[in-house]
């Protein structure tokens, strides 16, 4: 009998391979348990019954047939800010309620052409703007940890939905720690690849010069395998680079003992981190100077970063959502004025922060201020961006917290957007200096709470990310599962 | 405040969006605490440093421009507000001349 509740992608596909479970039956498990979780958890914001079942039968015709494909017959979960054709893909707003993709993202024409199996499609923060999954337009998500608990976000349904195991993996998209802070809130592997490292094809854009897809699973090689099929240059994203992708997984059993150089930024350190929290990070880093040279480096722009991010993002946003104006797709307000149709489809059909950001982001680029907000945060980012390339000429990887707390209450935070922000500290440098950066479980509070570390690494060494990021969880050597799934 | 309800109201129309009187006095509060907050940035020193719009040094990739079949011309159509037949009914958008 197979415990579906400890399953990995990669036990799954050998169990698969031997004949030992069919495609349809790790399916049809997977539907049970969003069943069973799901109405508490709300991680789903659509779920493809009929379609994941056909396509389950497919992947089952096909292992008969001995085809052999990385992700052949496994059930995982999409964000819905990622396009998969004739499924909705509404960016939890209601202006995008009814849309229906017409065609399928670059990453979802990759797990596909892998014979991965999508599930459903997972909710965010509206536009993926928030961290906390409270700002879905339809219903916030969980934290199948504490139910009273945010998952983080944006990417909090991805987060719930793979903690849970409602589906074996995830994709979800990642502007200043929308995949690494709900990984981390949820006791998961999230990994944000260097930018350019996975096309965007298909990703609803939000703020262009950050954004990057990536994946959450429950183990490190598992994110590795889900990397290595969605990464690669597409001639359809013009950010997409071409660059040579190694093999992950082989890559990091190779630097399985490897010694590496780590720089702990003290910035990060000496800001206020939950006592606890710190506590079980430090004990980490004590265990890992048996391996590694651990040293202090500075990232002296570090305070800054959270300014920056939210004049940058918000400023590309106001751009990239003027789209969304009722004339050819989404929700249109009737109104006999033009102008009168737009302000109305656009206040009825955005949320409340959304607006916000749309309105800090024109502010910024406006006449007057584009000096003194937007050039300035522009300016300042080479400053971050730098930071990192120095401390890279004496060390291969940075370790950091990956958020200043364990999971927030529901509602904590809400009605403070200010406080919102500042707890994507640790994770927004990682963004406006396109690097890569994964969260990975360490262990828990005395509440129960997921507690993780982030590990940074160079431009296009994501490789040596995942690499640190494998060995940590040897070292940690736990599995996380919330008790919700034994009840 | 570093930004006044007049102001709000002028970048609501520029953005396109329409706040009520409450929604707007709140707005306005949220949005100076943030912008006051931002004031940080005034004092780190940008003297001869180039702005970062972009992480990747990567030039804008040309290709050929061939004619390739679109194939989702339905699919597009369904998410259209109003059609009529296989067109898109959209308001007028240009001003008579």
């Amino acid at each position: 009998m197979t415990d579906f509740k400890e399953l990995t992608i990669l036990e799954a596909l050998k169990l698969l391979e031997k004949g030992k479970i069919s495609s349809k039956e790790l399916v049809e498990e997977t539907l049970k348990q969003i069943k069973k979780v799901d109405p508490q958890i709300k991680a789903y914001i659509y779920v493809d019954e009929e379609g994941a079942i056909k396509s389950a039968e497919e992947a089952d015709r096909l292992i008969q047939k001995g085809e052999k494909k990385k992700l052949l017959g496994i059930p995982i979960s999409i964000k819905d800010n990622i396009c998969i054709k004739g499924l909705p893909t509404t960016c939890a707003s209601k202006i995008l309620q009814n849309f229906v993709a017409p065609y399928n993202a670059t990453v979802i024409e990759r797990l596909k052409a892998e014979g991965a199996i999508f599930i459903g499609k997972t909710n965010l923060d509206e536009f993926a703007m928030g961290s906390s999954t409270e700002n879905s337009a339809f219903f916030p998500t969980r934290n199948p940890w504490d139910l009273e608990r945010v998952p983080g976000g944006s990417s909090g349904g991805s987060a719930a939905a793979v903690a849970s195991r409602m589906g074996l993996g995830s994709l979800g998209s990642d502007t200043g720690g929308s995949i690494r802070q709900p990984a981390a809130f949820c006791g998961v592997v999230g990994m944000k690849p260097t930018y350019g490292l996975v096309s965007r094809f298909g990703l609803v854009a939000f703020a262009s010069s950050l954004d990057q897809i990536g994946p959450f699973a429950t183990t490190v090689e598992d994110t590795a395998l889900l990397l290595q099929v969605i990464a690669g240059h597409d001639p359809k994203d013009s950010t997409s680079a071409s660059v040579e992708v190694p093999d992950f997984l082989k890559s990091i059993k190779e630097h399985e003992k490897t010694s590496f150089k780590i720089g702990l930024p003290k910035e990060y350190f000496e800001s206020e981190i939950d006592s606890e929290m710190a506590k079980i990070i430090l004990e980490i880093i004590e265990k890992l100077k048996k391996r590694h040279k651990i040293k202090e480096i500075s990232l002296p722009h570090t305070e800054y970063a959270v300014a920056t991010y939210y004049i940058i993002a918000p400023a590309e946003a106001f751009s990239n959502l003027a789209r969304y104006d009722g004339v050819k797709y989404g929700f249109r307000a009737e109104s006999k004025n033009l102008i009168e149709m737009y302000k109305k489809s656009r206040a009825l059909g955005f949320g409340k922060e959304v607006k916000r950001r749309i309105m800090l982001g024109a502010y910024a680029l406006s006449a007057g201020y584009y000096d003194a907000f937007y050039l300035k945060a522009s300016k300042v980012r080479t400053l971050i961006l730098h930071d990192f390339l120095e401390a890279f000429k004496e060390v291969d990887l940075i370790l950091t917290p990956v958020t200043p707390t364990p999971p927030f209450k529901i509602g904590e935070k809400i009605s403070d957007p200010l406080q919102m922000y500042l707890s994507d500290i640790f994770t927004i440098p990682v963004n406006l200096a396109g690097l890569p950066g994964i969260s990975v479980p360490v262990g828990l509070t005395s509440d129960n709470l997921p507690v993780a570390v982030q590990a940074i690494g160079p431009h296009f060494r994501d490789e040596l990310v995942l690499s640190l990021a494998y060995q940590i969880e040897k070292e940690v050597n736990k599995k996380f599962v919330p008790s919700i799934l034994s009840e | 405040m570093a930004i006044s309800l007049e102001e709000v109201y002028k970048i609501a129309h520029l953005c396109r969006l329409e706040f009520n009187e409450e929604e707007a006095k709140v707005l306005t509060e949220e949005l100076s605490k943030i912008l006051d907050y931002f004031k940080k940035l005034q004092t780190v020193n940008t003297e001869n440093v180039a702005p970062t719009f972009h992480t990747l040094k990567v030039k804008t990739p040309f290709r050929e421009d061939e004619v390739k079949e679109f194939p989702y011309i339905e699919d597009i159509l369904k998410n259209a507000p109003q059609l009529y037949e296989r067109m898109i009914i959209v308001p007028k958008v240009v001003k008579t001349p």
